[in-house]
């Protein structure tokens, strides 16, 4: 038996043990986005489904997100054909009529789908609080890195892309963002300490979305 | 009841594998007999163990008793008998079950059929399977327990994930795979207890397990065959192999223990390679846990993804334990395995081996690099990269022409010396056939030169292969004056192991012959058409007549009746289908194949009206693909040749246990 030999040998396996058990602690499916804390991706996008109440706007209208700033986005992509869509359509509609009269924004974009079988989904699910522009062509989604739906992105008032989420959302994630950008936008006061949105850029990942 | 009973008998089986495991190196030690017989008993108990279990699971399966957590997972009175039998293997736990069932049976044949054989070497082997029994009963009793209570009992369950309840080949490739995959323990277990019981310089090992080899690799061949078969018929994309990590996941392996099944002629002709061959045993068992863990874990992301627990790290540390005790006997062990000779002429049948080993092992390394890739790159540089099919395309192709070469050149090449002029004879109706094929896929069309390559050389390995049965069939018809089918009989019967080993490459220059073709002349096609409409694609045209809907015990069927036209003649009818079962909102395609001699007519529904008034098909011309499956069955041939046992079994060392001449008598 040669020991020496047999210990060298052996010691080679540690990177490899090593590089498997750091890869256990990751999750293959995340796509990490590098938008999180950049400018977001500009759009002009028509409204197909109007929405309801004080969130309402006309359809055909033309949503820009340049005229946006100063606002709070919450950036929706969602399609009639998406299963975990199902999932997050009340829970955003209840958390948006929440905010009405505040200065956040909620849009749904439709990706990879068709306004009239968006609009029978809305219907379908009993109605949808806020507006949702048609993304022809998938430009939008693309820009913004789109890599399933449903995916919700939260833009600060400066314009920013400051958080992405993957997945179903929950109502909790929503309006701790929401609560957090709007907090950021006003100028800090001691009670409402500003989030800085680097922090909210972690990664969130969860599975569920529909690729 | 069931659950009770299936639970407990994993847990007995654990214990008494642990106490069969802890009690080994004793009897080795104090060379007590009869504690090595208790060792033995530990083994056998443990085969019974497990098959009460897994015959306990599967009664709880059939009697769809929703009590047991597995059963509540994968079960539903809708699903039909053979697909619920066959739900043992078609999530996690049940598969560990059914992992365990196989390494069981295996441990006890090998250890029943070697018992008598004095020396440490078996004792030692069945240790190593006592060990990795254990593993797998750990990871029952922990991570994978399918025998889980559920309360209050539901009364119906979910049923098999929809694409695992679709096709026939899931009774076929799983359990194949299992057998394959697992039967690599067995040569792995003699080969550490060669190590351990310091008998490594000589080759019993090897002879003991050779039989077990070769079928544990015909297995594994069947199973990825049969794999490549079930993606084609189930998932509607009309391709065989997409380099996902769970299908290299039983690839890799297979290129090393091909790679094994060579050299090791090289150890017993000339005792060369000996370290090498330890290596490429020991590699290959490392490969086959890797790609369990690889697939198991989620750590690297597949269309194949097994649900996911802490199963991981278990296998994780388990493969830790594997990689760095093989590491440290193998090296430790090194001086031991000095070669006996070495290489005398340049140009032999030893140098093809050698080539042949550098090609394998170097693909070996290609796909594994390929499928750790992306854990790499974001270790290394924190950015999700995957490579995918154009990276393993371009680093195999030039590795499987230069394999199918070597397969053309290696039988006629002479053991030892340098080939004399008869190697001219016997290349010769190679370098024909090779020519003819060139010429045949140049005038189809064919301008990629690794398409011509792969024609040219696949024809030359055939020639030459075929060449060796006639010439040796011939010699025994003037020699002995037999017919030529009786000679041809007793040639293959007298040399079993040389022959099934030319079968093999037969089959594989079919495998080889269907794969170029189809990707080299594949025709695809999508048409939307109206009852009456037709589609040409590669000049077989089809009409549509109707499409149609029927309900099912388990699941909605809409289906769309295309006919095969020859000229105003239906010559056949082709119903691709999209099966809809409740637990799935996506429909689950369910193309249908037309199979001729010289190719599939694929087709797969992908859009229909409700009120059937047109569908969408998709129309793939797929030349030659059904060569791939007879190419399978002939691999599958030479392997039962090559692992047929038959009375001369290679004689022990020790001729003096009567039983086992009785038995082998």
């Amino acid at each position: 038996m040669n020991w020496k030999r047999a210990s060298i040998a052996a010691a080679t396996a540690a990177p490899v043990i090593a590089l498997f058990a750091w890869g256990l602690t990751r999750d293959p499916n995340s796509i990490p986005s590098p938008l999180p804390g950049r400018e977001a991706p500009t759009f002009a996008l028509a409204v197909f489904a109007p929405g309801q109440g004080d969130l309402a706007r006309p359809v055909g209208d033309t949503v820009r997100l340049d005229a946006l700033r100063g606002k709070v986005v919450v950036l929706n992509f969602w399609a009639s054909w998406c299963l975990a869509c199902r999932d997050e359509h009340e829970v955003l509609s209840e958390v948006a009529r929440g905010y009405a009269g505040k200065p956040v924004q909620f849009l749904g974009v439709l990706y990879n789908d068709v306004p009239d079988k968006g609009t029978a989904w809305i219907a379908e699910m009993g109605g949808q609080s806020y507006p949702s522009v048609d993304d022809p062509g998938a430009r939008v989604a693309i820009d913004y890195g789109l890599y399933g739906v449903p995916e919700t992105f939260f833009l600060d008032a400066s314009g920013r892309v400051a958080y992405k989420y993957t997945g179903p959302v929950t109502a909790g994630i929503v309006r701790l963002k929401v609560d957090s950008l709007m907090a950021a936008a006003q100028p800090a006061t001691p009670t409402a300490p500003a989030a800085a949105p680097a922090e909210a850029a972690g990664p969130a990942n969860k599975t569920g979305s529909d690729k | 009841m069931t659950r009770l009973l299936a639970s407990n008998a994993i847990l007995v089986a654990a214990a008494i594998t642990a106490l069969g495991a802890f009690l080994m190196p004793f009897a080795v030690r104090r060379g007590r007999r009869d504690w090595l017989m208790l060792g033995y008993a530990a083994v056998y108990t443990n085969f019974v163990l497990v098959t009460v279990a897994t015959l306990a699971l599967v009664w709880g399966l059939v009697s769809h008793d929703f009590s047991i957590a597995y059963v509540a997972q994968v079960g539903s009175r809708a699903t039909p008998t053979f697909y619920t039998i066959i739900s043992l293997w078609g999530a996690l736990e049940g598969s560990i079950v059914f992992w365990a069932w196989v390494l069981a049976m295996y441990g006890a044949a090998v250890v029943w059929f070697n018992r008598n054989r004095e020396g440490n070497l078996v004792p030692y082997a069945a240790l190593t399977l006592l060990v990795v029994s254990l593993f797998f009963h750990v990871l029952l009793i922990g991570p994978a327990n399918p025998f889980g209570a559920v309360f209050p009992v539901p009364f119906d369950g979910p049923g098999p994930n929809p694409l695992l309840q679709n096709h026939i080949l899931m009774g076929v490739h799983p359990p194949l795979l299992y057998l394959g995959y697992v039967g690599m323990t067995v040569p792995f277990a003699f080969a550490v207890g060669a190590m351990l019981s310091g008998e490594v310089a000589s080759d019993d090992w090897i002879r003991l397990t050779r039989r077990w080899t070769v079928a544990s690799w015909g297995f594994l061949t069947a199973a990825i065959i049969a794999g490549m078969w079930w993606s084609y018929e189930v998932l509607g994309w009309g391709g065989y192999w997409a380099w996902d990590p769970v299908e290299n996941a039983s690839f890799i392996p297979w290129l090393t223990a091909t790679a094994y099944l060579h050299s090791v002629m090289v150890q017993e002709r000339r005792g060369m390679l000996k370290l090498w061959n330890l290596n490429l045993m020991v590699g290959t068992f490392v490969l086959t846990i890797l790609g369990t863990f690889l697939t198991r874990s989620g750590i690297i992301s597949s269309v194949h993804a097994f649900t996911t627990g802490t199963i991981g790290y278990f296998f994780l540390a388990f493969i830790g334990i594997v990689l760095i005790a093989a590491l440290f006997m193998v090296a430790g062990n090194s001086d031991r395995l000095a070669s006996d000779g070495k290489l005398d002429v340049p140009v032999s049948r030893e140098t093809a081996f050698l080539l042949q080993n550098l090609f394998f092992t170097a693909f070996m390394f290609t796909v594994l690099i390929g499928t750790l890739f992306p854990l790499v790159a974001e270790a290394a540089r924190g950015v999700k990269v995957s490579v995918g099919e154009p990276f393993f395309n371009k680093m195999s192709l030039p590795l499987m022409v230069a394999l199918l070469f070597l397969m053309g050149v290696g039988p006629a090449l002479p053991w030892r010396k340098a080939a004399g002029p008869e190697l001219k004879g016997r290349l010769l109706p190679g370098i024909v056939l090779g020519v003819l094929m060139l010429v045949a896929v140049i005038v189809a069309g064919g301008r990629s030169v690794y398409a011509m390559l792969a024609f040219l050389f696949a024809g030359f390995a055939l020639g030459v292969n075929l060449q060796e049965f006639v010439r040796g069939a011939n010699a025994r018809v003037k020699a002995h004056g037999e017919s030529w089918p009786m000679a041809l009989v007793r040639l293959v019967a007298g040399n079993r192991r040389r022959y099934s080993g030319y079968v093999a490459h037969i089959g594989v220059v079919l495998v080889a012959v269907g794969v170029a073709a189809s990707s080299t002349f594949k025709k695809e096609q999508e048409a939307t058409l109206k009852p009456g409409e037709t589609v040409t694609v590669a000049g077989k045209t089809l009409r549509f007549k109707s499409a149609w809907g029927r309900q099912e015990r388990q699941r909605e069927v809409i289906g769309a009746t295309m006919e095969l036209m020859d000229g105003d003649r239906v010559i056949g009818t082709i119903e691709p289908r999209m099966n809809y079962y409740p637990t799935s909102q996506q429909p689950v395609p369910t193309p249908d194949v037309r199979s001729g001699w010289t190719g599939d007519i694929y087709l797969n529904l992908m859009a229909f009206k409700q009120d059937g008034s047109n569908v969408t098909v998709k129309v793939i011309w797929e030349p030659l693909v059904p060569w791939i499956w007879i190419g399978g069955l002939v691999l599958c041939l030479g392997a039962i040749l090559g692992a047929w046992p038959t009375g001369d079994r290679p004689a022990t060392r020790t001729a003096g246990a009567p039983a086992l001449r009785e038995g082998a008598a």
